[in-house]
């Protein structure tokens, strides 16, 4: 049992540290985040210059600890995450990967690793959210085409994205999670129409995604029909794994800026509040570790990040909430004044025990897989 | 990445659980009360318990601090009693101790555990009271201390923080174990009790705390740095005290009695939350850190 790192994983980080601080230098300015065609080509380029350094497929075959250390490395140096490239790089593109056939993964892989083409997720509905299976958006076979007609909601990058990957019901009468198929539907096909949605933080972050007799080539099909719950699956704990890994090092960032700023402005001296920063230190140290455990646990049984990327995600979820709040902590009347970015985040924060499977349905998650406890239904 | 135990650690943690099981039943727990088992302190002394960091040249297995938290870890689990801590820390100094000939305890903030069952104190117990203590199974005296949260005059060395810690990890694991079993056997509305979200979410949010205190005590015991030792001190205290307080819940009734056993996770779970470094004092050396 130790942390340390092979010889070749640290000749891995020292490239990598050494390709950061050339490449980082050149890349322009982040884009305002209600700019969403410069969003987009700011994304593109990072992934553009990824792929040209031969790091684009760091989240697909690079051995967990090299993944880890790739996400330790580009945020210590202050680099972009994968934005808009987040469902290509981490569900989309690993799904095909795994499911598709041959032409598939040449016709849709390489656009997403030179970051020529956006993603996005068209899985929730209005009426299926948590209850995933329950969808309802169906897809009738018309001669070599579906045609599909339905709604989906909360579909981050919609507005940007050149591909969504679709849940469609195309077996109304089986069991639930026996009737669903999954699709590559090109966004720019007829009957899509897209309404941003407004986030509690007041950003156009997501969005509602209505479809009305879109034809989608069965071509577009990955894997069998009636099997996408199990395609879908297949990759659905990489979002859970070490997708979050990078915000933790961000995190520990936020809380020693906010230790700084705590001593500056005198409330340092507050005991109940310094303990609590005391006590996020903890938190924010062990999620690491518990990461690097998780990661060790995936590479010695081969597997992808299983529900112990559940656990992670409930305590950082909360733990990222906690942060915030002790940020407005921090900050006192200046934590109501939106210009200051604390106040955003602690916005953001809210989405965290939400967004990628709620806090009570991770519990659901563990309790079962993990704890053996027996279903409700 | 091989943050996880090695073929040689588990090996060392299956032998260390299969001896103490065997000699850790509920019933025997009770009936030793609290009193030292010498025979059962020479047999952990021969088995290595107190002797495994020293050197091999000095008798002992010449392990580290990683090998030694995952025996504490099975001391915790079976609540193991006596002052394990301070005689393991005490093997190479104090005659006797490494072979388990010698009980060694230590002044630890205001308490001594253990005083009249030791054959030697470490720290100044002089003017030492006796406490009713609240575990049964855990002796204890008080002595003078300093104000909460000043500088403690007796701190222990990280290496006995960081061993607690591993016991608070044992129990935690072992209360969460319980929980679950019980709520997969006990029926209520003609089902498991483990079926209903209310109990399944107590025992996920056991589960949680459990494996990040695990991560946090690993790791320090790996790095050995006093501050990832305080904020593994401070998870393992959460994990425990909250995993047997949920355990209980769990248990409902039953969870109340003398008979079960989870009151007595709780209350060695509060006394060692105390020893080794309480949390406002981990809270602190972790803030200084930042």
């Amino acid at each position: 049992m130790d942390l340390a790192c092979t010889e070749e994983e640290e000749a891995f980080r020292a490239g990598l540290r050494h390709w950061l601080s050339t490449a980082l230098p050149a890349l322009p300015p982040r884009p305002p985040p209600g700019d969403w065609p410069a969003r987009r080509a700011h994304d593109r380029a990072w992934q553009r210059a990824l792929y040209d350094a031969g790091y684009a497929g760091v989240h697909w075959d690079a051995s967990p600890t090299r993944r880890l250390i790739f996400l330790e490395e580009t945020e210590e140096a202050g680099a972009p995450y994968v934005g808009a490239n987040f469902v290509g790089l981490l569900h989309a593109g690993p799904t095909i990967a795994a499911e598709g056939t041959p032409e598939q993964r040449a016709r849709w892989l390489p656009p997403i690793l030179r970051g020529d083409e956006i993603w996005c997720q068209g899985f929730s509905e209005p009426d299926a959210g948590s209850d995933l299976a329950s969808l309802r958006t169906r897809a009738v076979r018309d001669g070599d085409a579906y045609v599909v007609t339905g709604a989906k909601v909360w579909t981050s990058h919609a507005e940007i994205a050149d591909w969504c990957e679709l849940l469609v019901r195309t077996d109304p009468e089986a069991p639930r999670h026996r009737g669903i198929s999954w699709l590559a539907m090109p966004m720019d096909a007829p009957g899509v129409t897209v309404r941003p949605l407004r986030t509690l933080a007041g950003s156009t972050e997501f969005a509602e995604v209505f479809l009305d007799e879109v034809r989608v080539p069965a071509a577009n099909r990955v894997g069998e029909e009636n099997d996408g719950w199990r395609v879908t699956m297949v990759t659905l704990s990489f979002e859970r794994g070490t997708a979050f890994a990078g915000e933790v090092v961000a995190c520990r960032r936020t809380l020693a800026a906010l230790a700084r700023t705590a001593r500056e402005n005198g409330r340092w001296d507050d005991t109940v509040l310094r303990r609590r920063l005391g006590r996020l230190n903890a938190e924010f140290r062990a999620l690491w570790r518990l990461v690097q455990f998780n990661v060790a646990e995936a590479e010695a049984t081969g597997g992808v990040p299983g529900a112990g990327g559940s656990v992670f995600k409930l305590r950082y979820s909360e733990a990222r909430r906690e942060l915030y709040d002790t940020a407005a902590a921090v900050l006192g009347p200046d934590a109501l004044d939106l210009s200051r970015g604390w106040t955003i985040d602690r916005l953001s924060s809210l989405s965290y025990t939400i967004a990628a499977g709620t806090s009570q349905i991770q519990r659901n998650i563990v309790a079962e897989r993990i704890l053996g406890l027996p279903k409700e239904r | 990445m091989r943050f996880r135990p090695t073929e040689d650690q588990r090996a060392l943690r299956r032998g260390v659980r299969e001896l103490l099981e065997a000699r850790c039943g509920r019933d025997a727990l009770r009936a030793r009360g609290a009193r030292i088992d010498r025979a059962l302190w020479r047999e952990l002394g021969r088995a290595g318990f107190f002797s495994l960091r020293l050197p091999e040249a000095e008798g002992g297995a010449g392990l580290g601090l990683p090998e030694a938290a995952l025996v504490f870890e099975e001391a915790g689990r079976v609540l193991l009693p006596g002052p394990l801590v301070a005689t393991h820390l005490a093997a190479g100094s104090v005659p006797g101790a490494a072979d388990g000939t010698a009980v060694v305890t230590r002044v630890d903030g205001g308490l001594v555990p253990w005083l009249e069952e030791a054959d030697v104190v470490l720290g100044d117990a002089s003017g030492a009271v006796p406490v009713r203590s609240v575990d049964p199974l855990t002796p204890l005296h008080r002595v003078a201390s300093g104000p909460p949260g000043g500088p403690e005059p007796q701190a222990v060395p990280p290496s006995a923080v960081l061993l607690t810690a591993a016991e608070q990890l044992g129990s935690a694991g072992r209360t969460l174990a319980t929980a679950v079993r019980y709520a997969k056997e006990r029926e209520q509305f003609g089902r498991p009790i483990g079926a209903f979200q209310a109990v399944k979410h107590l025992c996920a949010g056991m589960l949680v705390r459990t494996e990040l205190a695990r991560a946090a005590v690993y790791a320090a015991a790996v790095t050995a740095d006093p501050v990832e030792i305080a904020g593994a001190k401070l998870l393992a205290d959460e994990a425990a005290v909250q995993g047997a307080g949920d355990c209980l819940q769990v248990h409902g009734g039953m969870g109340f009695t003398w008979e079960a056993e989870v009151h007595l996770h709780l209350k060695r779970a509060w006394v060692r939350a105390e020893l080794g470094q309480p949390a406002a004092r981990s809270e602190e050396v972790l803030a200084a850190a930042l």
